[in-house]
């Protein structure tokens, strides 16, 4: 028996055991504890509300969604999307913003150096809520509809940046799928066949009478009317957070430059590689292994900092979470559901930034 | 030793005995073992509560809390007042940070089925309304079709619009932003065409701005916005105490009692007088306060007319709803007896 208690493994395990139970034990005594308070407190508790229609006007949804006709469910999901949006589209930017000026840091351009680092140093000794009241305003600042500015079809004001889109018919479906076709074909073929990827789908759509008609937007009574509009709140929100976030990055980026041996730069400046050639083929891969662990970081930020949406109006998860549980009063509900949903979104990054360090890794060790 | 002694003696024991036995209400007694009634109030409305330039808060709310400190303690003075925003208002008497929420906030049914919270009566009959500028050349809420509305999220102003613009068959675009200084400020850059929330707000707003004639405030009143106090269910005191308290200051202008005159009501043979300012009756006593709690509020703050005329007045709003019923309005207190 004493044998046993002194075997390591056998330790480790009555250990884990031990906290686990106390961790269980703590989180029934919370969960307990809060549905004795709500009772006492007559608090209504329960998911049901996700079912009752709810008024809360929403100014941009991926999904077709009626005030005082649709769910409180469908609300908190038109959220998610425009969460899911505002984090996707600010990863992306931050990522090319931020690289460039990491590189442009380290450049042996004075002008493009001392830029980069103004820009890193501004930016990051900011507030970001600031930031972002700060673009919000600057956007208020553009001419009302009436005055809008015109550039071609494209029109802006401080009701957003309106663009024509295109109206979709059955030519650009069909042309969509032949795309789809083809390159399910070539999939992994020799590389004379892509030519074939672009020349299908188009010969599909011209056979098809070649449609192109554009939907302008229309100054119609108080707003324009058509196009596609990137309303000032979800533009304010994008900017600002690509700008902040793509400091750090930056600064991630300019390290992992940095932690390359400079061997490395010169052994391929003996080979003849041009800057450019040796930062893209040499140092950048070698960099990404170090790069990588923080990144993920920067994007959990940037997707938890989306948050910040409330104060300018942007209806993110946050937003329409916090109206439903004032509407209905259901606070604990909510907040569980949106904390479920960060915790999904954070899990689904780090673990995607996790299957690409071990493929790098591979990589590295071949 | 005459009985007057004996009873005299008596009265000087008696709110001891009260004391240690608990006035049966939780939240009047740690209002009295603290010394001061915790209020929540709104703190950047005008009219209703804003800090003054001496930093004193002023408006319809902000009186209300004195009555009910004046009642409960017998001091109109001893008022913390907390600043709560629209969204944070309902956690923050929940949870037990104010004693009392006297918000702006509208009387619902949802809100009192679902919030475990009660309204303990109206202070203000008020009622959705939009403001637009007047270079916008429009005239009536109809014709808001395709507009850009501003307003602020987690009120009921938010519930009101949807379903107007839903019945109407009209369109509109919401920017809805928590800040009330932000969404003023989308709304004066002409981020939308209208700004949406209740009649007195807008008319409080209106009145601060530096050309109020270059603004209009559509006539149509689009909602039911009854405002008042809330307190928390389960202390049925306190809430009897509350309600009652905002019932007296009504009750004391239908009567004719104001802070002016009140001392010579002292003599007056008119019962409903007599009972109201506890110099016949046990009012207070049922309540669990003193039998002057009424001329104390009306001393101290003022009738329900006199906090209106104070608070609201300077706005220019015309007291419409809230006149007495005698006069055709809805401020009607129930028998104090």
């Amino acid at each position: 028996m004493s044998g046993l208690l002194r075997s390591e493994r056998v330790r480790a395990w009555v250990w884990q055991a031990v906290i686990l139970g106390g961790l269980g034990l703590l989180i029934w005594w919370l969960a307990g504890n809060a549905a004795r308070n709500l009772a006492a407190r007559h608090i209504a508790t329960g998911f049901g509300f996700l079912d009752n229609a709810a008024a809360i006007p929403i100014a941009e949804s991926p999904i077709s969604y009626v005030p005082s006709e649709s769910s409180y469910g469908r609300a908190l999901a038109v959220g998610v999307l425009n969460t899911l949006k505002a984090s996707a589209v600010g990863i992306v930017l931050a990522m090319l913003i931020g690289t460039a000026v990491g590189i442009a840091r380290l450049s042996p351009n004075r002008l493009a150096s001392v830029c980069a680092a103004s820009y890193v140093e501004l930016l990051r000794d900011t507030p970001p809520l600031l930031q972002l009241l700060m673009w919000y305003s600057a956007l208020q600042a553009l001419p009302a509809a009436r005055q809008a500015l015109h550039a071609g079809p494209v029109v802006l004001s401080n009701r957003g940046l309106i663009l024509p889109v295109l109206e979709w018919q059955t030519a650009h479906w069909a042309a969509l799928a032949a795309l789809v076709i083809v390159a399910g074909f070539i999939w992994r073929s020799a590389a004379r066949w892509r030519w074939a990827l672009l020349c299908v789908p188009m010969l599909v759509w011209a056979a098809m009478g070649a449609p192109f008609e554009m939907e302008r937007p229309v100054l119609r009574g108080f707003n324009f009317v058509g196009g596609m509009t990137l309303s000032p709140e979800f533009a304010a929100l994008v900017v600002g957070l690509v700008v902040y976030t793509s400091a750090y990055i930056a600064e991630i980026v300019r390290s992992g430059i940095q932690a390359i041996p400079k061997g490395q730069w010169e052994a391929a400046g003996a080979l003849g590689f041009s800057r450019a050639q040796t930062l893209r083929l040499v140092i950048l891969p070698q960099a990404l292994r170090v790069i990588l662990p923080p990144l993920a970081s920067e994007f959990l930020n940037l997707t938890k900092n989306t948050t910040l949406a409330v104060a300018i109006g942007y209806q993110d998860i946050m937003s329409i979470g916090e109206t439903t549980l004032n509407q209905t009063g259901q606070s604990i509900e909510t907040i569980v559901l949106v904390m479920a949903f960060f915790l999904i979104v954070s899990l689904a990054i780090s673990g995607g930034i996790g299957v690409l360090e071990t493929r790098l890794a591979r990589v590295g060790a071949r | 030793m005459g009985l007057a002694r004996v009873v005299g003696l008596l009265m000087a024991v008696l709110p001891w005995v009260a004391a240690a036995q608990g006035s049966g209400s939780a939240t009047l007694d740690a209002v009295r073992a603290r010394g001061s009634l915790v209020c929540g109030v709104a703190g950047n409305i005008p009219g209703f509560a804003l800090p003054d330039s001496q930093g004193v808060m002023r408006g319809l709310d902000a009186d209300g809390c004195r009555a009910i400190a004046a009642a409960a303690l017998g001091d109109a003075g001893k008022v913390r007042f907390v600043s709560l925003t629209t969204t944070n208002r309902f956690t923050a008497l929940q949870a037990g940070e104010v004693d009392v929420l006297v918000r702006d906030t509208t009387w619902t049914l949802g809100r009192e089925a679902g919030l475990g919270l009660l309204f303990a009566g109206v202070n203000y009959y008020d009622g959705t309304a939009f403001m637009v500028k007047k270079s916008l050349g429009v005239d009536s809420a109809k014709a808001l079709d395709g507009a850009t509305v501003c307003v602020q999220p987690g009120t009921s102003t938010e519930l009101a619009i949807a379903d107007y613009f839903r019945v109407n068959k009209l369109k509109f675009s919401p920017v809805t932003i928590q800040d009330l200084q932000e969404i003023r400020g989308a709304f004066m850059a002409g981020r939308c065409d209208a700004y949406s929330t209740d009649g007195s707000q807008l008319a409080g707003y209106r009145s601060t701005l530096p050309v109020p004639e270059d603004f209009v405030i559509l006539p149509e009143v689009i909602s039911k916005e009854p405002l008042g106090p809330m307190v928390r269910k389960g202390d049925d005191k306190w809430f009897d105490l509350v309600r009652w308290t905002f019932a007296a200051m009504v009750a004391a202008e239908e009567l004719g009692v104001s802070s002016a005159n009140v001392g010579s009501f002292a003599t007056s043979t008119n019962p409903d007088v007599r009972r109201l300012l506890g110099i016949e009756g046990d009012l207070g006593k049922q309540l669990g306060v003193a039998p002057d709690f009424v001329a104390n509020i009306v001393k101290s703050v003022g009738n329900y007319g006199e906090l209106w005329t104070r608070s609201i007045g300077p706005t220019g709003l015309q007291r419409g709803l809230n006149r007495l019923w005698t006069q055709g309005g809805l401020q009607y207190a129930p028998p104090l007896r």
